[in-house]
């Protein structure tokens, strides 16, 4: 029986992709969430914060609601001539980035607010401005905070099913990814095969969190001197 | 023309109100162009607020202009890294992530070739830090991490050099190590230093010019020895008050273990031999307290420190019974405290010629 890879390489596109936007979008957010004292600080931070809390089911059914076609936003990609995004892995993307944004914006949050005032303050008394503080001192001094954020982005669009299932189905190639491929191996009692992904996921996981605690705790050490 | 006339007075003018967390500062000041200017006060009197209002980390109204560029008006405000200015903070604050090297390439690196006025190896040469270059700032002493800070923010070449209280954080050897390099700062920097501090011997040692804030107001400010030597605002040290003045040894006694140090020409004062070589400038403090007065010279007293003297004014001490005598050597101004039984009893008047005694003298430099 020939193994199929498909799911595999597509989980890692979707999960690649989406980590990448999470952390063009991701980051803005966290360092607005740690410098502002405005009023919608709190609101705006819980927003980010739903999906740790929500089933994916409730997210994927107000998704799949929105990016249908009766859907405002639907209506809008159909306007455009892009079509309707449920059931593509344009659509899959999208659902990912919502469902996956508390998984960057809060370890990118802890990190910045660690940064406290006083570094950046020095930067600017050297003639920094504001764009080159951020490149030049708060990326390399949060790196820890960056490198756990895309991990965790990664790791957890990885491991969804739900919202995958509620807005992408089951389509081979477009939207099938691997927990959808174990689901439907199991179901079909083709164990072998389910074995085969399941514990590539367990290892996968381990590696990677492996690496992130042991390069985190590098770094710590290395600042410390 | 207007905008000449100040380049040529001040350094530094300003005009300004700021408010934090319910402390109001109001400052309204003008400042020499050379030469260190103390910023002192206790804890809560707004002088960092003041230093950080210069510097544009902390917003104000008002205006501010530096040697005659302005960088605050009604207009508005120039951003903190658009100011040519120099900040050396409390803790040194290095980059933990990058070198000495790197950190003191931090800003040299972002100022224009043609703006460099202080080379990167004169920079390292003065604070000594050539074996450090290499180091991560975690591997450093105290003293020398605020030295690497003080390199640093000299090598952006600054229009003005702020400094809010850079020793308070180090532990005593640490400031024995830092001070001479500070004191030469005096020397080699054609730029105003704006020190902020709470500590007596430092504005002793260091200050040109001495601006005392208290409640976020200014209180006194002026010259180093006319502010310390005026009565209608006493300005207390330490609670201390007296005079500090330069002088110059002029002569080493080796057998009593003495120097004798000379002010305005002609007045020597014995002190203590601290090993300073003949030739050298010395800063001398004498409090109000260790200064007597006497209307005659009487010979036993040939050994000890007798000044001519005229009084200048006199006024009542915070002390009930006590009063504070400004008296006239040369040029120089001293403070003396004597009881008000001693004033009447010496018949002490504005112009009044007595013998000035000093009974202790603390060499600061």
């Amino acid at each position: 029986m020939e193994f199929d890879w498909q799911p595999v390489w597509l989980t890692l596109k979707l999960a690649g992709l989406t980590t990448l936007i999470l952390m063009i979008v991701g980051t803005p957010i966290a360092w607005w969430l740690a410098r502002t004292k405005h009023w919608l600080k709190q609101p705006i931070a819980s927003v980010v914060a739903l999906p740790l809390v929500l089933p994916p089911t409730v997210l994927g059914f107000y998704l799949l609601l929105l990016l249908g076609p009766q859907g405002p936003v639907g209506q809008m990609t159909q306007a455009l001539g892009l079509g309707t995004l449920p059931f593509t892995f344009a659509g899959l993307v999208v659902a990912s980035v919502f469902y996956s944004l508390p998984f960057v914006v809060q370890p990118l949050q802890n990190a910045f607010d660690a940064l406290g005032d006083r570094m950046l303050e020095v930067a600017a008394t050297l003639r920094a401005s504001p764009w080159d503080r951020f490149v030049t001192v708060v990326v390399p001094l949060a790196r820890p905070g960056f490198l756990t954020a895309a991990v965790l982005s990664f790791a957890h669009t990885v491991g969804e099913f739900g919202v995958v299932l509620m807005i992408g189905g089951n389509i081979p190639g477009e939207t099938k990814v691997l927990s959808v491929a174990i689901y439907d191996h199991v179901e079909t009692l083709e164990y072998e095969q389910a074995h085969i992904l399941a514990g590539g996921m367990i290892l996968f996981s381990f590696v990677v969190l492996m690496a992130l605690y042991l390069l985190n705790g590098r770094m710590s050490r290395d600042v410390r001197g | 023309m207007q905008v000449e006339k100040q380049t040529v007075l001040s350094g530094i003018r300003l005009n300004l109100n700021a408010e934090v967390g319910g402390f109001a500062l109001r400052a309204e000041l003008d400042l020499p162009a050379t030469g260190i200017t103390a910023i002192f006060g206790h804890s809560g009197s707004g002088k960092t607020t003041l230093l950080r209002c210069i510097a544009g980390l902390q917003s104000a109204k008002g205006e501010l202009s530096v040697r005659g560029q302005s960088w605050q008006s009604g207009r508005g405000s120039l951003p903190v890294h658009k100011r040519p200015l120099a900040y050396v903070f409390q803790e040194a604050s290095l980059f933990p992530h990058l070198s000495v090297r790197k950190n003191l390439e931090y800003g040299y690196s972002r100022i224009g070739e043609s703006e460099r006025r202080i080379g990167f190896d004169e920079a390292v040469e003065w604070l000594g830090l050539s074996a450090l270059l290499e180091r991560m700032p975690g591997k450093l002493s105290g003293g020398e991490r605020q030295r690497v800070a003080i390199a640093r923010a000299l090598l952006t070449s600054p229009e003005v050099l702020l400094m809010d209280e850079p020793l308070s954080a180090l532990d005593y050897r640490s400031k024995q190590e830092i001070l001479p390099y500070l004191e030469r700062l005096h020397q080699k920097l054609s730029i105003p230093v704006l020190y902020v501090t709470h500590s007596a011997d430092e504005v002793a040692r260091l200050a040109d010019y001495l601006v005392v804030m208290e409640k976020g107001g200014v209180v006194a400010a002026g010259e180093l020895k006319d502010t310390l030597a005026q009565l209608d605002q006493p300005v207390r040290l330490n609670d201390e008050m007296g005079v500090v003045l330069e002088s110059v040894v002029v002569e080493r006694d080796s057998h009593w273990q003495l120097a004798l140090a000379r002010f305005d020409g002609e007045y020597g004062l014995w002190v203590p031999d601290q090993g300073i070589e003949v030739g050298s400038a010395v800063r001398l403090r004498v409090l109000a307290s260790d200064v007597s007065l006497a209307r005659q010279r009487y010979e036993d007293q040939s050994t000890q420190n007798l000044l001519p003297a005229v009084v200048l004014e006199f006024t009542e001490d915070q002390a009930p019974g006590v009063m504070l005598v400004r008296l006239q050597v040369g040029d120089t101004a001293f403070l003396s405290k004597i009881t008000a039984r001693s004033l009447a009893h010496l018949q002490l008047q504005r112009g009044s010629e007595v013998w000035l005694q000093v009974k202790s003298v603390a060499v600061i430099e």
